[in-house]
């Protein structure tokens, strides 16, 4: 009955704890990796606990309005950037102890060697529409 | 097409199947298909035109059980694994009468079962008893509908082992309207309105104060709906709100409703919230408001629950009665991480004089509002006093 997002950061986050970066796995690590996600969302599916799934291109755009009449002011990108979202996954669960365990399952994906890469996760609850009776 | 006659049907129907020998699951899957099919053939029409060559429907009901009954046998056939059941259901059985009232309250007692979590019980009762779509459903709770014919599924699993007959508990019964009336409005579905249909249909099914209670508290919430938000979407605070919009036909059903609850001298915490709503649909100005009957009221609440969400509620109430400096008394003790704490302590420090501290607490609680209407009021609230300045 409440909505959290778990935000992957490519970077921003505390030090990883494993700092292979995916390019030094083997391909085959890769793929496990992918199918962890994928088997992930299927499971939460099957739970009715799933809400959406995306990632995003490390690149963006930073886009900004210029004055009447003139085109958008367009910046970036900018490489350096401290925080960097890679993707994330939200879910519908029960209580916040429920979001907290599905995020630490998702961490748990495997990386070089087949080992969980202990990924951080940002998990982040969503605000609501006002409740019904609030007063 | 009358939608609403065709849903209120839903329950007793699934009952009748279900006391004919199917299964709960198998028979709220072929009620569905029922339900659709009524659609389809606009069998809830009042009066169907005579050029299309169709009897109108004398019984909806009874077209309902024949129908879903069809379904069902046809689905149990084409199962392999469930041949044992063949014979049973190879003959049709007559459509005798049922009492509707008992198998509609067994109803409501199997989707709300303790074994489900709250989230499917919601979603089941939506389904099994109010009759909605998976796909209305999952637009209500703002998830795919994959998602939510999964968590339908699943919940169906969890109680395929509950007899139907069992007597449940109607207190967790109310904790699941009482959700289905919280989770509000998104989709084409009104949740509040539906949560009001399903809890006066179950207070037509039980005699129970409590069910009256929550029924009461409903209708008096409802009933300021129109005043609640501003034409762009903020919040308007109790204080503000234009009377004259609120419903005055839904507080007086529910005050009447209320009334005859409290005169059985069974008290619980539903007719004990309903109560202090009503005390506040009651005043024509925000003025007139008997706080100190509400203080009264937060006490039984207190003394029913003990709750610290009704403790820091009591607060305000026992700031407007006694003053700011008594309300902030009243909330020493409580726990600063509870929800809405800082926007109670900014509210009763305004009260009190101490703008800034107010200022402060109006921003903090602005950054833990859960909501993002209320986010936006608290900011709104900080700037103000800021302005000041």
């Amino acid at each position: 009955m409440a909505k959290y997002l778990l935000l992957k950061h490519y970077r921003g986050g505390p030090p990883a704890a494993c700092d292979v970066p995916m390019d030094r796995w083997t391909p085959e690590e890769i793929s496990a990796h992918v199918k962890y996600m994928q088997d992930f969302a299927a499971r939460l599916e099957g739970t009715g606990e799933f809400v959406d799934a995306q990632a995003l291109a490390p690149e963006g755009t930073f886009v900004r309005y210029d004055g009447e009449g003139r085109p958008p002011v367009t910046d970036g990108p900018f490489a350096e950037t401290k925080d960097l979202i890679a993707g994330w996954m939200v879910i519908d669960v029960d209580s916040y102890e429920r979001a907290l365990e599905l995020a630490g399952e998702l961490s748990a994906a495997p990386g070089a060697g087949g080992e969980p890469i202990h990924e951080w996760l940002e998990l982040r609850p969503f605000l609501t529409a006002p409740p019904t009776i609030t007063e | 097409m009358d939608e609403a006659l065709l849903r209120s049907l839903t329950p007793g129907v699934i009952a009748i199947l279900v006391r004919r020998g199917a299964d709960f699951a198998a028979a709220e899957d072929a009620v569905q298909d029922a339900l659709v099919e009524a659609v389809r053939v606009g069998a809830a029409d009042p009066s169907p035109s005579p050029s299309d060559g169709r009897t109108p429907v004398r019984d909806l009901k009874a077209w309902l059980v024949t129908v879903a009954w069809r379904r069902f046998l046809d689905a149990e056939r084409a199962d392999a694994a469930r041949r044992r059941r063949e014979a049973a259901v190879d003959e049709e059985p007559a459509p005798g009468p049922v009492p509707g009232a008992d198998d509609t309250l067994r109803l409501y007692f199997l989707c709300a079962h303790p074994s489900l979590t709250p989230s499917s019980a919601v979603a089941l009762t939506l389904r099994a008893v109010g009759g909605l779509t998976t796909r209305q459903i999952a637009e209500a709770c703002l998830v795919p509908e994959a998602t939510m014919a999964q968590r339908i599924s699943r919940a169906k699993r969890t109680v395929s082992g509950v007899r139907f007959d069992q007597p449940g508990d109607v207190a967790t019964v109310l904790r699941v309207l009482y959700l289905v009336f919280n989770e509000g409005y998104s989709g084409d579905v009104d949740l509040v309105a539906e949560a009001i249909r399903l809890t006066r249909q179950l207070a037509a099914a039980i005699d129970h104060p409590e069910v009256a209670g929550l029924l009461a508290l409903m209708l008096l919430h409802h009933a300021r709906r129109a005043a609640r938000t501003a034409p762009d979407g903020s919040l308007v605070p109790l204080a503000e709100q234009d009377r004259a919009a609120w419903d005055t036909a839904a507080v007086a059903e529910g005050i009447g409703i209320l009334q005859a609850a409290l005169a059985r001298d069974r008290l619980g915490e539903f007719q004990a919230q309903a109560a202090i709503a009503a005390l506040h649909a009651d005043a024509r100005t925000a003025e007139e408001t008997d706080w100190v009957q509400v203080v009264e009221w937060y006490d039984e609440l207190l003394r029913l629950t003990d709750s610290p969400v009704v403790r820091l509620n009591r607060a305000v109430a026992v700031g407007e009665a006694d003053g700011a400096r008594a309300g902030l008394a009243a909330l020493a003790g409580l726990d600063p991480s509870l929800p809405r704490y800082a926007a109670v302590a900014a509210y009763l420090h305004e009260r009190d004089g101490d703008l800034d501290a107010a200022a402060r607490l109006y921003v903090e609680a602005a950054r833990k509002a859960p909501d993002l209407a209320e986010r936006d009021h608290l900011t709104r609230q900080a700037a103000r006093l800021n302005a000041r300045r």
